[in-house]
């Protein structure tokens, strides 16, 4: 059980070994708390999700399985959708679009059609967090490191909170602003995935 | 001219893929050859446009009137992916030589999220029927530039000494911060945002 939790989180985190669910990955990640916001929620469609699918598998003709799914996700992205709306505008619009496009990520479809329909209640809910985790970690890693560099503060919150300024106020003057444009989250990822992919080579060497 | 704006502001200053970070799975997935490249382009060209005015209608004649708004994300994901189906048949049937030059992206195209975001883009801008129209055209076209590019030069990295670790999809990546930073210089463009 704890096996298929982890499992989500580190050797098949989704985003950064797999590489699925790349564009809210990529978009959603110029700060750090933005990105916080974007995981909370797939973590919360994805489990829900899983839950239903799983709960539902007996009944779910095998035929008509993928538009189910889909009716069941774009339930639980729709409630987000509109609770994040009255709650968090701010958050809101910064995630825009893709707030309602969670509905085609490849993690979710993919982790009901692949794990939740064929395993029980239980582990389809812990999968779902584990990989709702593990998206989450990925994206936090890379808003953190596009906030920092490009912006100087870490974990500002749109109209609240205006961040730690953790490389100080020369920085904060003149950051890289490359690095929260477009191009920057395309370099992050690139060299996250490179990082692993090297580490991994030199520890089964 | 503000319809030629849109067209510009939707193909090249922001590109989907390389401004907007949408469709990226395609992009990546299917940009290691030319000739797949340009078909997969084609398909989301012909499904983007269709898909565009179909939402554009639904939401405007049916789901507006009626109150319905809320069920705007289950009702665009449900009839994209029951056209591109339909599609599929069609040309199954009508025309084979379409067919089997397409054929095998129409089904990746539902989850395809350029297709969605546009549909939900045309909603969100408030875009009427003309420059729903153009915006989808725009897009898609920017969608297979940007996919063709990427093709041809990955086709050259292929043959070019890459570090081990970076091999593959990094390098792709770091291929796509390039063309994305090559891409911003659109931005200032005719002095337009959009």
């Amino acid at each position: 059980m704890l096996k298929t939790f982890i499992d989500g989180i580190v050797k098949n985190n989704p985003v950064l070994v797999l590489a699925i669910g790349l564009c809210p990955t990529l978009a959603v990640s110029t700060s750090a708390f933005n990105a916080l916001g974007m995981g909370a929620a797939v973590i919360f469609v994805l489990t829900f999700s899983n839950l239903i699918v799983s709960s539902f598998r007996k009944v779910i003709p095998d035929n008509l399985r993928i538009p189910i799914f889909i009716i069941v996700i774009s339930t639980f992205v729709t409630i987000v959708d509109y609770v994040m709306k009255a709650y968090l505008p701010g958050l809101s619009k910064n995630l825009g679009v893709f707030v309602p496009l969670i509905v085609v990520n490849c993690i979710i479809l993919g982790r009901a059609e692949g794990f939740a329909y064929k395993n029980s209640v239980g582990k389809a809910v812990l999968d779902g967090l584990g990989s709702g985790i593990g998206f989450t970690l990925a994206i936090f890693i890379m808003g953190t490191i596009r906030e920092i560099l490009g912006q100087g503060t870490w974990m500002s919150i749109p109209g609240g909170f205006e961040g730690f300024k953790v490389l100080g106020q020369g920085f904060l003057n003149y950051p890289v602003l490359f690095m929260i444009l477009p191009p920057g989250g395309f370099l992050v990822i690139a060299f996250l995935m490179g990082g692993i992919r090297y580490f991994e080579a030199r520890r089964s060497a | 001219m503000s319809l030629f704006l849109l067209f510009l502001s939707a193909f090249l200053v922001n590109n989907i893929v390389l401004m907007r970070f949408l469709g990226l799975c395609p992009f990546f997935g299917v940009s290691s050859k030319l000739d797949t490249a340009v078909g997969m382009g084609m398909s989301v060209i012909f499904v983007m446009v269709l898909s565009s005015v179909i939402t554009w209608f639904l939401y405007q004649y049916i789901l507006m009137p009626l109150n319905l708004v809320f069920l705007r994300t289950a009702a665009f994901i449900l009839v994209i992916a029951s056209l591109v189906q339909f599609l599929e048949i069609y040309f199954k049937k009508a025309i084979p030589g379409l067919y089997s030059a397409l054929g095998i992206f129409l089904p990746l195209i539902t989850t395809n999220c350029t297709i969605l975001g546009v549909a939900f883009l045309n909603i969100d801008y408030g875009h009427s029927l003309i420059q729903t129209l153009v915006y989808s055209i725009g897009v898609s076209l920017g969608f297979t530039l940007a996919l063709v590019l990427m093709a041809g030069i990955r086709m050259r990295i292929d043959t070019a000494p890459v570090p081990d670790a970076m091999k593959g999809l990094p390098i792709a990546f770091i291929t796509a911060s390039l063309m994305a930073l090559a891409f911003l210089g659109f931005q200032g463009f005719l002095g337009l945002s959009l």
